[in-house]
């Protein structure tokens, strides 16, 4: 993705700010942020799932070398069925209620990949031993409200990785879960993503969970991103004061007990200043 | 956005003053009949019968919209029409709006065994089919206008029944009406004070609605002959004998028809222009 | 066996609310002027010959024998002789039902196609002035009553531009040989085309000004529905599966907006129902309502009470059968 805008119709301000990020196959890149930065909106522009409201103003988003923004819409809207997927966030309503979990993995594999029901019907049941569901052939007829919380984000898992696509949107995909469940879904997510080294845009607010599973990450602030670096460069000393500031607010995985820091009101004075001069170079340019 | 989110405004707005508009000169049309009218309604003149609209060829002078088979002025009982349909529209919708609010009210508030007989009464009206009824009411209770506005308040406090029951449980389950329990006043100053205000907003769009109904269901018991005295004027009997003499005379029927339609529409735009006014009270 | 209580309770607020109307309608009719005995005789009949006649109806006893000897006999199907035309009440109501049965399905039809349309076309184009136009005329179908748009369809499609019938059921011209009373449905399964149009042209105008307020209902509520749906994850994560809007809308959104709106669409279906009666009359359609109101008219006491039993044991039934529809069609009550 490069030099990305996008923001409300009609209003002043943008929502992103010539964001670029790209993900490499194979490479998990965390998109960390504060709530309202605007992580989300990224992961739906590359899905083509953006808001009504909502416009592209300016860049590009290349997948495999090809602008999605440039294609039409069908096309387009084909293409991301293709080659990419989405990990949602709440495995309580991203399922059909009304519908089987069977066909709800499958539609894709059979009416935008053209696969055979069978053929279909195997690669579901495989992904979900893959993801540890014990009794497949029984899940797959049942709907979701049989399912518990972790069986249906694990069945969101596996469906994610059906069709083999190149890149894996994960939009918060542990927050709506219990905390026992967490680092289960987590492990899960991982493994996965290494076996079949799909490129995976980890969205969280999470730092601690983006050191466990990310190679990569860009923090995102207002829409601006303000760090773009590898994991190994990030932890020990991040470059932006704000990125500083922010792991520092983050407790500690190994440490719960310690006492969080705020962001010191200097750093956001700071990085908002910074937003408010890419928008100045934005409305001249 | 925001533009377009005004500009519906606007137009909801202009929709209010038209209904309202339409209703005024009904009202005054119904006051001022016996003196605008341009001929006696009910005077019948047999080679004057099935004169066409002003606009047409073979018209008579003084008659706008033409004559009936027997040669009456259309226009002259389209305005004493007005008469029957407003008063049955403000004297039937208000009588029914207050039974059906206060028995509503009482179920709502009250519970218990007063909320289950009322709530039993509704039932066995809705399996009613409410034409039927009031033809019904009408043919035991005999044709009149106070028949009419009886049967009207007979089949339809249902409605108001209904919905202001829910309401009022609605209300009474929150947290002001516990506290002005508590502050010591009755259940029957509780009710009156705390819960009426805050359905009003709702009874007041229901009755305009119910106003529309009852001018329906007058039209309807004319149109089945069993209004008021066949010689008095009604746009129901009016349709009724349109609807006989189309092929001739399609006149006789259009004009009472577009205005029973203006008013029906006029009315529910109203209820629904008012409920949009009171939008932050309903949610 | 919380399910069974369920039915039992069901069952028995049925059973009151039928009692409820059999108790009103008979001793309202009963309050009735005019002695429909002396109305049947003719002119120069004796007292003698009047309390003769009013003692084989039973009129002379009072109102609570009365009404027990006829609930006693409607227990055991018999719902009294029509005093007008002295044949037994059951016979010509069910001779009269298919009719309206016709009619309101027919209208049913009609209103879920036109409702549906109306919905799904305005989720399609939300935000478009098409949606706006859409939901004006829904507003317009929605503020005026059947008896109205029935008197239009007649000026529009009977006068102005004459292509359908505008009263009657079938061009009395025409000899019918069917042995049912279900016209349409006999005319399809013997595979007589022309018979079917007929009678389809002689239904639609009814049908369709039965069908208008219905289907602005259905199209509002259905369309609020939706909107509802479209918001959830489900339908998001559809639509990055590759999926048209189009698809996303009447696959994912579609069958979980029908649900909440069946329940309020089950209650409008009664009304529709209940319409019938002044829309057969205005149509002059031979069905239960036309009957009904000359059963009014004639001063037919039983015809008038076996009708309204009839109409009030189909609007409970209806509800009950979307009751039914509703636990059949919710995955969730059906795995309870
Ligand atoms: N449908 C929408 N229309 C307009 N603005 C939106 C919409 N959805 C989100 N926004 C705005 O976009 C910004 C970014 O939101 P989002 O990407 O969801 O943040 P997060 O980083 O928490 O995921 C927020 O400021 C929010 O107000
Ligand atoms: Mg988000």
């Amino acid at each position: 993705m490069r030099n990305l805008s996008a923001r409300v119709r009609g209003a002043p301000d943008r929502l992103l700010r010539d964001v670029s990020l790209s993900v490499a196959p194979g490479e998990v890149r965390g998109l960390v942020g504060e709530s309202g930065a605007g992580k989300s909106m990224i992961g739906k522009a590359v899905l083509g799932i953006l808001p009504r409201a909502v416009e592209v103003l300016s860049g590009e988003i290349l997948l495999e070398g090809t602008d999605l923004l440039r294609l039409a819409p069908a096309d387009r809207r084909r293409r991301i069925g293709a080659t990419c997927a989405l990990i949602p966030q709440d495995p309580l309503t991203a399922l059909n209620p009304s519908r089987r979990i069977g066909p709800q993995m499958t539609d894709r594999l059979i009416d935008i990949l053209g696969w055979s029901r069978t053929k279909a019907q195997d690669r579901a049941r495989d992904l979900l031993a893959e993801v540890q569901i014990t009794d497949p052939d029984r899940v797959l007829r049942q709907y979701p409200h049989e399912l518990s919380g972790g069986m249906r984000q694990r069945v969101l898992i596996a469906a994610a990785f059906a069709a083999e696509p190149k890149l894996i949107v994960a939009d918060e995909p542990t927050t709506a879960l219990d905390v026992t469940v967490q680092k289960e879904v987590l492990r899960l997510i991982a493994g996965m993503q290494a076996r079949h080294g799909t490129a995976l845009l980890f969205v969280t607010h999470d730092l601690g969970v983006v050191s466990k599973v990310c190679q990569s990450l860009t923090v995102l602030y207002g829409g601006l991103v303000v760090e773009n670096t590898t994991l190994r460069d990030f932890f020990p000393a991040p470059a932006h004061p704000y990125a500083r500031a922010l792991l520092a607010a983050t407790p500690k995985y190994t440490d719960p007990g310690s006492s969080l820091v705020p962001v010191p009101q200097a750093v956001l004075d700071g990085v908002q200043a910074q937003v408010v001069a890419a928008d100045r170079g934005w409305r001249n340019g | 956005m925001a533009d377009g989110r005004g500009q519906v405004r606007r137009r909801l707005g202009l929709r209010l003053w038209l209904s309202a508009g339409w209703l005024t000169l009904l009202l005054l049309a119904a006051l001022l009949a016996p003196w605008i009218s341009p001929k006696d309604p009910l005077a019948q003149d047999l080679f004057l019968a099935r004169l066409p609209p002003f606009w047409m060829d073979g018209t008579e002078p003084g008659y706008w919209l033409g004559t009936d088979s027997l040669g009456r002025d259309v226009l002259s009982r389209i305005l004493h029409g007005a008469r029957v349909a407003m008063t049955v529209a403000l004297v039937a919708g208000t009588l029914t709006c207050v039974i059906g609010a206060a028995l509503g009210l009482l179920a709502g508030f009250l519970r218990g065994w007063v909320d289950m007989v009322i709530s039993r009464l509704i039932d066995i009206w809705m399996a009613f089919p409410p034409v039927l009824f009031s033809i019904l009411l009408i043919a035991v209770i005999g044709p009149g206008l106070g028949a009419i506005i009886l049967a009207i308040v007979v089949i339809d406090w249902t409605r108001f029944a209904r919905v202001v029951r829910a309401e009022a449980m609605a209300q009474g389950a929150m947290d002001y009406v516990a506290s002005a329990q508590v502050a010591g006043r009755g259940r029957t100053g509780t009710m009156l004070v705390e819960v009426l205000p805050n359905v009003l907003p709702l009874i007041v769009v229901l009755l305009t609605l119910e106003m529309g109904i009852a001018v329906i269901v007058e039209a309807i018991l004319s149109f089945v002959n069993l209004s008021i005295s066949t010689d008095d004027p009604t746009w129901g009997g009016m349709i009724a004998e349109g609807r006989t003499s189309v092929h001739q005379a399609w006149w006789v029927l259009v004009f009472p028809l577009i205005t029973l339609f203006l008013t029906v529409l006029s009315f529910s735009q109203l209820g629904e222009g008012l409920k949009d006014r009171f939008d932050p009270v309903l949610r | 066996m919380q399910l069974f209580r369920a039915v039992i309770l069901r069952l028995l607020t049925t059973a009151v609310t039928l009692s409820g109307v059999a108790v009103i309608v008979f001793v309202v009719i009963r309050v009735v002027p005019g002695n429909p005995i002396a109305m049947m005789l003719p002119p120069g009949a004796t007292d003698e010959d009047v309390a003769r006649l009013t003692a084989l109806y039973g009129l002379d006893k009072s109102i609570f024998r009365q009404f027990l000897i006829w609930a006693g006999g409607v227990l055991q199907g018999d719902f009294g002789t029509s005093i007008t035309t002295r044949q037994p009440v059951l016979g010509l109501v069910l001779g009269r039902l298919p009719a309206t049965l016709e009619l309101s399905v027919m209208a049913l039809v009609i209103a879920t196609v036109i409702g549906g349309f109306a919905a799904l076309t305005g989720t399609r184009l939300r935000g478009t002035r098409s949606e706006a136009a859409i939901d004006v005329a829904n507003g317009m179908a929605l503020s005026v009553p059947d008896f109205l748009w029935g008197l239009v369809l007649i000026l529009l499609f009977g006068v102005l531009w004459p292509v359908f019938h505008i009263s009657g059921r079938v061009t009395p011209s025409i000899d019918l040989p069917f042995t049912t009373n279900f016209y349409l449905i006999e005319s399809l399964v013997r595979l007589r085309p022309d018979l079917w149009w007929d009678i389809v042209s002689h239904m639609l105008l009814p049908a369709l000004a039965l069908a208008i307020p219905l289907a602005a209902i259905i199209g509002q509520v259905l369309k609020q529905s939706l909107k509802e749906t479209m918001h959830l994850d489900y339908v998001t994560l559809s639509r990055t599966k590759g999926y048209s809007e189009t698809h996303v809308i009447t696959r994912e959104a579609l069958p979980n907006a029908v649900l909440p709106a069946l329940t309020l669409v089950g209650v409008q279906f009664t009304f529709l129902i209940g319409g019938t009666v002044i829309i057969e009359r205005l149509f002059s359609y031979e069905g239960l309502g036309n009957m009904a109101i000359d059963a009014v008219i004639n001063r037919d006491l039983p015809l008038i009470q076996g009708i309204v039993i009839l109409f009030a044991v189909i609007f409970t039934g209806v509800n009950l059968i979307v009751d039914l529809a509703y636990a059949a069609l919710n995955p969730r009550l059906r795995h309870g």
